[in-house]
């Protein structure tokens, strides 16, 4: 199964390991950082959604619980990072099956509704009990792994991007395997899928639970590298931006999740000499996008490249 | 005690009056679509700021400002769907629901050009001290906004049910192709949808703006309430939307009375998702909403 | 022929030195950099700082750059996000290289610049209030700020409801980091005026009607309301309090420093007690006020180029942009030594927000006495005894 993507994984981990050496400036490399982050949270959403037919609106409340758990526990606790960003990622496990019991039982709509719901329960959690209230916290340590402590952007860079490679390498995995396939029949029919004996609740609370994971590792590897946080970051509009990235990059592919990611997050660097016109410019980058590359930028090349064969 | 409970009540009638009206702009759309159209938060905006420019910015008279408004806003509407909506016509629901966030932004990038980012206001419909009602406050504009929120349903109501065209709007969501074999023109239906939630949106604005002043960038908080007011009532229910704008705007207040002002929104929302647990479609809605079309 | 040439040289040199007359280029340019929220939820604050910034470079090119040197501010929106500023910042370090950086907006957003800044070596003059922004000051040595702390704007409060014997108080507050900061001044400093806060109420930034949570503090037998926010809340707030006649003062924040406020708000505005600095109210203060000829000139200027208010926040980033000009105008490009003329030198110097001494031990240089407490009255301000 690793074979089919073999060329994929060589490539880009080449990007990864020599993007460095190219580009010197840590303003570069603190862009790319921040897009590895959204890289992975989109991941997770794509897995969702291009792979197991279910919408999130509620990221961004995971995103916020693998920041302010992991901040708290290394800053007040003294925990060292890696091990407090795990558990983390239990905790917003935990949030994701006790969300999942009563959302997934919602479809379309209402389903959007009700994680849209718990994404603000979540910042308004943050917002009234976390410390520092609405004006956030700081001094949250850099993270150490095995004596080694990260600090420069360099560092920052390959950490977050070995881990959405590993990531990758993980959900293609999922992917090809027999629950891969059964996430997709639940995609394409879920009365088919169930009558041939798939557990769909189970299955879509695996994967939600899942996408919640992602999403609280780059919380967690966000206030890490940022050192501060606050739970403005964590709000209903960080969700939509990670579902802009996963429809804009492709919502069957993963690789779409990642390159919408990208995309998505470079983009308003690259209009800021556009000044007060820039959300004007965003908006309609984004509207000619969808309108012209429907099935999402990666699909839409990978059909291009097939077609030309 | 029982006159601050009253003002409690009141004040979460004066909040829920908001959202309902917004909420009501959800449903037209989605009857005839099934799509939720996230830049129904920029018609409300839209509807305040070109009403402030018209009224005040113009010294246009009243009335006219108001109809001047509504078509302009109604007419943004419509431009809306023919530019991005109609070329996606066969496309994922979720593509078309995308395609609407990404017109919110063009439409705030618009406004904040044109407006700036400062809050307006203008004089609210009679002029005049707020009314008591045993010792506890409403304001006149409140009225106001409940009569215009009522009468919209009443309008709704009739032109789905009593007249061809909005009888023909709706068997569009229902099932397009069969709308499309009885001779239905499907795409102008769609059109109509997003001329009618535009103006809905548009009435919104002018009626709420004297009560909580309107800025370019208060479009999706908007949103999020009235789509959570129309999800409350059960989608297409468009006295489902009203009712459940009221109840979420109670449900804060007595929250934040209550409890604490700093968790109004959160009970709000936990209440929602409880509701929705045991119905699944909304207190009003109906089952076949579920079943419509999947992302 | 040869008259020609010569006189056709002479031509040419004395048309090019006309030209240059004026405006000398021939140095290099000095680099500041800005970063305001100039979008998002706190471009109320961003939006006069960056007009401000703005005219300020234009002002001082025009009269001949800073020694010789034009001046180049180079302005990046934050977008209100910690996330986005820190990219900003990381640019304007590394690819514009700049002498020092003027901003934030938001008191969040500069704490996330800290450790940026302290391992660039370079100043940071910010425009956001918060008092973790320059405390511990060992901690933040290139830190600076200009906006006066939310402790002043408090204490300045306090003294005004002491002297009326207000005793009982009830806060409402905004659910962002400018109400929070306020909220827990607020809350820290009330038993040092032997005042005790009976309510604490909280509001979202796009809310639209506070009438429960005024309606709570009335029932709790408070003397006085404060409200702390910036934005419509601020306007919304006051409406409501005149509609519920409620019967007990209404304090508001030094946000509430913009004329914009009383035009939106109308006759509920009549009588609310706000603390503000002295540039919304520079036409009533004394002629020989240390303060009056440059607010009056800042006001002026702005409200003919930009045809709104710059309002207090405008101001933070005068003084910020004027401390570091001031600076480069007497130390030159030299990072380190920007930082220590501001530290060392900036003392009774006026500035929109107050008359700065900035120390060592104080990275903000003012206090309580950079406040006027004003009412509002006949549709205007008026400064109380």
């Amino acid at each position: 199964m690793v074979k089919k993507h073999l060329l994929a994984y060589i490539v880009f981990i080449l990007i990864i390991i020599f993007f460095p050496f190219f580009v010197k400036s840590s303003y570069t490399l603190s862009i790319a950082i921040f897009a590895g982050i959204n890289a992975l949270i989109a991941m997770g959403l794509s897995l969702l959604m291009g792979y197991a037919g279910q919408v999130s609106l509620g990221q961004a409340g995971f995103y916020g619980i693998g920041a302010y758990v992991s901040a708290i526990l290394s800053l007040k606790f003294g925990i060292p990072p890696v091990l407090s960003a795990l558990i983390a990622a239990l905790v917003a496990s935990v949030a994701a099956i006790i969300l999942a019991i009563p959302a997934l039982k919602l479809k379309g709509h209402y389903l959007a509704v009700a994680t849209l719901g718990f994404g603000e329960i979540i910042y308004v959690i943050l917002n009234e009990l976390g410390p520092g209230g609405p004006s956030g916290f700081g001094d949250i340590p850099h993270i150490s792994l095995l004596g080694y402590k990260f600090i420069s952007a360099t560092d920052h860079f390959y950490l977050i991007w070995i881990i959405v490679f590993l990531l990758i390498i993980f959900s293609f995995n999922i992917i090809d395997s027999r629950i891969g396939r059964a996430m997709r029949a639940i995609h394409d029919s879920e009365t088919g899928s169930s009558s041939m004996g798939v557990d769909v609740p189970l299955l879509k609370t695996k994967v939600f639970v899942l996408s919640a994971v992602y999403a609280s590792i780059a919380g967690s590897f966000y206030a890490h590298y940022v050192t501060f946080i606050s739970p403005s970051t964590f709000s209903l509009f960080h969700s939509v931006l990670i579902l802009t990235m996963v429809v804009i990059g492709g919502a069957s592919s993963l690789w779409g999740a990642v390159v919408g990611a990208i995309i998505i997050t470079a983009l308003p660097e690259a209009l800021r000499k556009f000044e007060e016109l820039d959300v004007l410019i965003y908006g309609l980058i984004l509207t000619l996008s969808l309108l012209f590359l429907r099935k999402g930028i990666v699909p839409t090349f990978i059909d291009k490249i097939k077609g030309k064969r | 005690m029982l006159t601050v409970l009253l003002q409690f009540l009141l004040s979460g009638i004066t909040v829920g009056s908001i959202y309902a009206l917004v909420g009501l702009g959800f449903n037209i759309i989605y009857n005839a679509t099934s799509i939720i159209n996230l830049a129904q938060g920029e018609f409300v905006v839209m509807g305040g700021l070109i009403m402030w420019f018209f009224s005040q910015s113009m010294q246009i008279p009243f009335f006219l400002s108001i109809v001047l408004t509504i078509l302009v806003v109604g007419l943004i509407g419509l431009i809306m769907e023919r530019l991005t909506i109609n070329p996606l016509k066969n496309s994922d629901l979720l593509l078309m629901i995308m395609i609407t966030v990404a017109v919110s932004i063009v439409f705030r990038g618009l406004l904040m050009y044109k407006f700036g980012k400062d809050p307006y206001n203008y004089p609210p419909f009679s002029e005049g001290e707020p009314f008591i009602i045993f010792g506890a406050v409403i304001q006149q504009q409140v009225l106001w906004v409940l009569f215009i929120a009522l009468s919209c349903i009443g309008l709704i109501f009739f032109f789905f049910n009593r007249t061809m065209i909005g009888k023909a709007m709706s068997a569009c969501a229902v099932n397009p192709t069969a709308a499309k074999l009885v001779g239905i023109n499907v795409s102008r239906m769609i059109m109509l949808s997003f001329f009618l939630s535009a103006i809905l949106g548009a009435i919104g604005g002018i009626a709420i703006t004297p009560i909580s002043l309107m800025e370019y960038d208060k479009g999706p908080a908007l949103a999020v309430k009235g789509f959570c007011a129309a999800i409350m009532g059960g989608l297409g229910n468009g006295m489902g939307a009203v009712l459940g704008g009221f109840i979420i705007g109670v449900l804060e207040t007595l929250t934040a009375g209550y409890i604490h002002s700093g968790f109004k929104d959160a009970v709000a929302l936990v209440i929602l998702l409880t509701i929705l647990f045991f119905k699944p479609a909304g207190l009003f809605g109906n089952k076949s909403t579920l079943t419509v079309r999947k992302f | 022929m040869k008259e020609g040439k010569v006189f056709k040289l002479f031509l040419t040199l004395a048309l090019s030195l006309s030209l240059f007359a004026g405006k000398v280029i021939a140095k290099e340019p000095y680099k500041i950099g800005a970063i305001f929220s100039v979008t998002g939820a706190a471009s109320f604050l961003g939006e006069p700082e960056k007009n401000t910034a703005i005219m300020l470079m234009d002002q001082i090119n025009k009269a001949g750059g800073i020694n010789g040197h034009p001046l180049e501010i180079i302005i990046e929106d934050s977008k209100s996000q910690e996330s986005d500023a820190v990219l900003a910042a990381k640019k304007l370090l590394e690819k514009d290289n700049v002498l020092a950086i003027v901003g934030p907006s938001t008191t969040g957003e500069s704490m996330a610049l800290v450790p940026i800044m302290n391992s660039a070596k370079t100043t940071l003059v910010s425009c956001a209030a918060g008092y973790g922004i320059t405390n511990p000051v060992e901690e933040r040595y290139w830190i600076f700020k200009t906006p006066q702390y939310d402790l002043s704007a408090v204490q300045a409060i306090y003294n005004h409801m002491k002297k009326k014997g207000i005793k009982k108080v009830g806060i409402i507050t905004i659910s962002t980091g400018f109400g929070d900061a306020g909220r827990k001044a607020l809350l820290d400093e009330a038993p040092k005026f032997g005042i005790t806060i009976v309510a604490d109420e909280r509001y979202g930034p796009k809310d639209s009607d506070m009438t429960t949570q005024l309606t709570k503090i009335k029932a709790t037998g408070a003397e006085a309301v404060i409200n702390w926010s910036v934005g419509p809340g601020q306007v919304v707030v006051t409406k409501n309090w005149h509609d519920l006649k409620l019967g007990i003062p209404l304090y508001q924040s030094h946000g509430w420093g913009s004329k914009k406020n009383i035009e939106l708000a109308g006759k509920a505005a009549e009588g609310v007690i706000a603390p503000l600095g002295r540039l919304v109210v520079w036409d009533k203060l004394p002629d020989n006020h240390p303060q009056k000829a440059l607010l009056k000139k800042y006001e002026t200027d702005y409200k003919e180029r930009f045809k709104s208010e710059p309002g207090t926040f405008g101001g933070h980033a005068y003084d910020a942009v004027m401390m570091v000009v001031e600076a480069l105008k007497k130390v030159g490009p030299d990072k380190a030594k920007i930082r220590d003329y501001i530290e060392n030198n900036i003392k009774n110097w006026p500035g929109t927000g107050g008359i700065f001494n900035m120390s060592p031990k104080d990275h903000c240089g003012l206090d309580m006495t950079a406040f006027e407490m004003v009412v509002v009255k006949n549709g205007d301000w008026e400064i109380l005894k």
